[in-house]
């Protein structure tokens, strides 16, 4: 199955550092692509370093945070008929080298959704600290209980997404913390999820925006999320499961 | 009140329950005979002013829970905006590039 046009979605808030490189090696590294970043109303010129380095450019008037950011990425997509949707983060964290182990699983038709998973392969060589660990195991487990389907790593932004995939995240994508709860949402609607090995980099440039009360807060926030996720009902999508 | 709803600020449908709330707990903090046989009813006998607290309390509660529901629509109808717009002043970025200068630039 032949991919079609590809669509790399870079979310980016004030990442003026890192945004330039991102696109870079995205370019470098799968030149069929269209870059486009998703400047989420920055303050530092973060657009402009963008627009400079040949990626398309979407600006968004006020902040609206990540799930928003992304969104509008995937909105776009849906509006442009891309066949393929990817995300990486305007951070840096994401690599790009590893898009085509992300694209695999769409071209060989066994899923809607691919994830790039840290802990596919049994942590690898990631180690968070003790508490994000714990964290994120917790979450994995309960998003794998409530979706029906294993899931080794939530909060991972690194995706892949077949038309099936846009259709839905474009139209309904969490704006709050939302990769965990758009991976239940992805499943409870029918779309086939497939999880790939990838290592992340550090951040950077830029500082983690993550505080110890954001963590607090961030958890019972995403547990609620959850909860009510879980309870939704779904319409199945036409087109997930082909 | 109504120089609010007259200065369009105040919608004329929370204009009234406000007007209606605001004639109930006059009515009752005034009449004494009246709240302390409501308070009966109701099994207050300590403190019958209490009622009045209670109803005030109640009110606050379910407007500030429509309140809520109100702000969660318009934040989402808000961010909706948002992401069409800046759809859309790619679009139209994209086209005034092509685009064909007009006599007047």
């Amino acid at each position: 199955m032949s991919p079609g046009r590809i669509v790399a979605v870079v979310p980016a808030y004030n990442e003026a550092g890192a945004v330039g490189r991102v696109v870079d090696e995205i370019r470098a590294a799968s030149p069929e692509v269209e870059v486009v970043v998703v400047d989420d109303a920055s303050t530092d010129g973060t657009a402009a370093v963008a627009e400079a380095r040949g990626a398309t450019v979407l600006r968004l008037p006020f902040n609206v945070g990540i799930g928003g950011a992304v969104q509008t990425g995937f909105r776009y997509a849906l509006e442009q008929e891309f066949d393929r949707a990817i995300r990486l983060d305007g951070d840096g964290q994401h690599d790009a080298s590893e898009i085509p182990k992300l694209l695999e699983p769409l071209e060989r038709g066994d899923a809607d959704l691919v994830i790039g998973s840290r802990f596919v392969d049994d942590g690898a060589s990631y180690r968070p600290p003790f508490a994000r660990r714990l964290g994120i195991r917790v979450f994995a487990r309960l998003v794998s209980l409530l979706g029906g389907q294993r899931v080794t790593d939530t909060t991972s932004g690194f995706i892949a997404l077949d038309r099936a995939g846009i259709e839905l995240f474009a139209r309904e994508y969490p704006h709050d913390y939302p990769e965990v709860e758009a991976t239940l949402v992805a499943l409870r609607s029918g779309l086939r999820l497939s999880q790939v090995q990838v290592e992340m980099r550090e951040r950077e440039t830029g500082t983690s925006s993550i505080t110890f009360v954001r963590s607090l807060y961030y958890i019972v926030k995403v547990l609620l999320a959850l909860l009510v996720a879980s309870l939704r009902r779904y319409p199945r999508l036409e087109g997930a499961g082909r | 009140m109504l120089e609010l709803v007259r200065g369009r600020r105040l919608k004329e449908r929370y204009a009234l329950l406000w007007l209606a709330t605001g004639v109930v707990l006059l009515v009752l903090s005034a009449w004494r005979g009246g709240l302390n046989t409501i308070a009966g009813w109701l099994g207050v006998t300590s403190y019958p002013p209490a009622v009045l607290f209670a109803v005030a309390t109640l009110f606050i509660l379910l407007v500030l829970l429509h309140y809520s529901t109100v702000i969660s629509k318009l934040t989402d109808e808000n961010v909706e905006l948002a992401q069409r717009i800046a759809l859309l002043e790619e679009r139209v970025g994209r086209s005034a590039s092509t685009a064909p200068r007009s006599p007047a630039d």
